[in-house]
């Protein structure tokens, strides 16, 4: 479905080695992600999946390949990197919420200092938004008033007021109790409906086979196997992946 | 999705004990304030305590509590003061008695002889004047260079990898220096040397003492509170900086809007003590003559040849100053715990 639509992040022989190449965190990367795919990157803990995320919005500084995002080359030195990481919103696994301001604040601080928006409509829309996960009443309250599933939907909302071409999430389940996976994953799963491109890290191998558009299945920094969440789950090619996949599912 | 997190309605106990330790406070505060009629200040001050030890609870029952406890002291002095000295046209013939022999016993002659002849109090009274404005100013100053001190160096860790090099990064490498020269070289020799130094060599020229201990005490303080508020700034969670870059904050912005407040906050007790400990510092000024509370005490004794009563007494005052701001620290400590987290 997604072969025609316009690609948005285009990564190229990514590369990001620590201890002058001694551990390859990063070993040549190269793949596309299109205007409303939801990539979903699988593969087991080292495999450089987060480094990978990381690196699209240079949280993490990578030591050769390129990445452009509509058509920037994000690591030249005349992009203002600022701008464009307003286009992709990034969720953490462990939320990473703002302690000292409201749950309301949270949302509006980022929209009012970089978009200039009036406070009325930042908090406008971050009330529509709270609507939209349920959580419109807690808008007054401070994070740690929050359950883990809470935070991390605001984690979401917050990442979503800056209107975001692109969202990025790195593992955002994985801190989570297990009776709280479900309702992140149900905000992810009608973020993707709504057509939001995506770009997920997780372990979450239901969601990766429901909601996916294309898996990516890497191991010690390369990419190994990528394919349709369907192939990828009944008809895996790589020994490595076969028995990842023996492993958690 | 839908969670039910309202609040429960404020029970009626739970009122009444807000109430109570409402008039705790008052209770507390009139104490203080009624101190000076004998017994007034004791009544207001054991109501308190009782209503206190009656229902322990919340911040303002506890302030009324200690605010009573000093009331108490406060009455004990006054009382006995007023008992002495309060001028009656027919004293009692018991309170004459006792009056005529405090006025011919050794502690009286001792302590009119150090502080009420030749208005000696008043090298007290100045002396605790000029500390005060010292400390002050030293902490204003120490706050400011600290401050600054504290960004340019966390800001190197973070962003020596990030610059790509050019003459910011050099001047910031450059800065980074001369923030660690002035870190090693402060905290590496005596506050005393630094003083007499800023004095005799950088100052030689000028007399204004107060101006010398100042920026002296406020360099030095700078030193510690940069230490201080750097620790701040590197306790605040890595992820808490990733979150602010990754909305499109820039990196002043992030350190203004999400980490500085967050590390204030955490550091604001430590800054508290910073100024507790300032205040007794500047009790080694007297070496470049500038007359503070410590070298007043001292210019009682080398006038009376007395040292007991002066040095006691400036003790006293030291102790209790630095007992009522650890007091104010950890009413703030306690604040910032209950706040959140």
């Amino acid at each position: 479905m997604s072969a025609d639509n316009k690609v948005i992040i285009s990564v190229k022989d990514l590369k990001k080695f620590y201890n002058d190449g001694e551990v390859k965190a990063l070993d040549g990367v190269t793949t596309d992600i299109r205007k409303g795919e939801v990539v979903v990157v699988i593969g087991p803990s080292g495999s450089g999946k987060s480094t990978f995320l990381r690196s699209l919005n240079l949280l993490e500084r990578p030591t050769g390949g390129s990445i452009t995002f509509e058509g920037n080359d994000i690591m030249a030195p005349s992009t203002d990197i600022n701008k464009l990481r307003q286009k992709m919103g990034m969720v953490f696994q462990h939320f990473n919420l703002f302690p000292h301001l409201t749950i309301l604040r949270n949302m509006t601080i980022a929209p009012m200092k970089l978009n200039g928006l009036s406070k009325e409509d930042a908090e406008k829309k971050a009330l529509s938004l709270l609507e939209r996960v349920g959580l419109a009443d807690r808008a007054k309250a401070y994070p740690s008033q929050l359950s883990g599933g809470q935070k991390q939907r605001i984690a979401i909302v917050r990442a979503l007021a800056m209107d975001p071409e692109v969202m990025l999430f790195d593992e955002p389940t994985s801190a989570l109790d297990p009776e709280m996976v479900g309702e992140v994953l149900d905000v992810m799963k009608n973020l993707a409906k709504a057509g939001m491109t995506m770009v997920c890290v997780t372990h979450e191998m239901g969601f990766a086979r429901e909601v996916g558009t294309r898996v990516i299945f890497m191991d010690c920094g390369r990419i190994i196997e990528e394919n349709t969440p369907d192939q990828i789950f009944t008809n895996p090619q790589n020994e490595r992946l076969k028995s990842f996949l023996q492993k958690v599912l | 999705m839908s969670e039910q997190n309202k609040l429960p309605a404020p029970e009626p106990a739970l009122l009444n004990k807000t109430k109570k330790s409402n008039l705790i406070l008052v209770f507390g505060i009139l104490s203080v304030l009624f101190s000076i009629i004998p017994l007034a200040g004791i009544v207001f001050a054991v109501l308190a305590i009782c209503l206190f030890v009656k229902n322990r609870s919340g911040m303002k029952a506890e302030i009324g509590k200690t605010l009573a406890m000093i009331g108490i002291v406060i009455s004990i002095i006054a009382s006995a003061v007023e008992l002495l000295f309060f001028p009656l046209n027919n004293p009692p013939s018991w309170l004459s008695a006792i009056r005529s022999d405090f006025l011919v016993s050794s502690f009286w002659i001792d302590f009119e002889n150090n502080f009420i002849s030749e208005k000696r109090y008043m090298y007290i009274l100045k002396g605790l004047g000029v500390t005060f404005e010292v400390t002050f100013f030293a902490v204003l100053l120490g706050i400011a260079l600290g401050v600054v001190v504290a960004l340019v160096r966390s800001s190197y860790d973070t962003l020596k990898e990030e610059m790509r090099g050019g003459f910011g990064k050099g001047l910031l490498w450059f800065f980074n220096k001369l923030c660690g020269v002035y870190l090693t070289v402060i905290r590496g020799t005596p506050v005393v040397v630094q003083l007499m130094i800023i004095y005799f060599v950088i100052f030689a020229s000028s007399n204004n003492k107060i101006l010398v201990a100042v920026l002296a005490f406020g360099i030095n303080s700078g030193a510690y509170v940069a230490e201080i508020i750097r620790g701040g700034i590197m306790s605040i969670d890595k992820g808490q900086f990733e979150a602010g870059r990754s909305l499109g904050f820039g990196y002043v912005r992030t350190m203004a809007f999400i980490i500085i407040p967050q590390a204030f906050k955490a550091v604001l007790p430590a800054l508290a003590n910073e100024f507790i400990v300032l205040i007794k510092e500047t009790s080694v000024s007297g070496y470049v003559g500038l007359q503070e509370l410590t070298k007043g005490g001292d210019i009682i004794r080398s006038r009376t040849y007395s040292a007991f009563m002066p040095l006691i007494a400036v003790a006293i005052i030291y102790l209790v100053i630095v007992m009522f701001f650890s007091w104010l620290v950890s009413l703030l400590e306690r604040r910032l715990k209950n706040s959140e987290r």
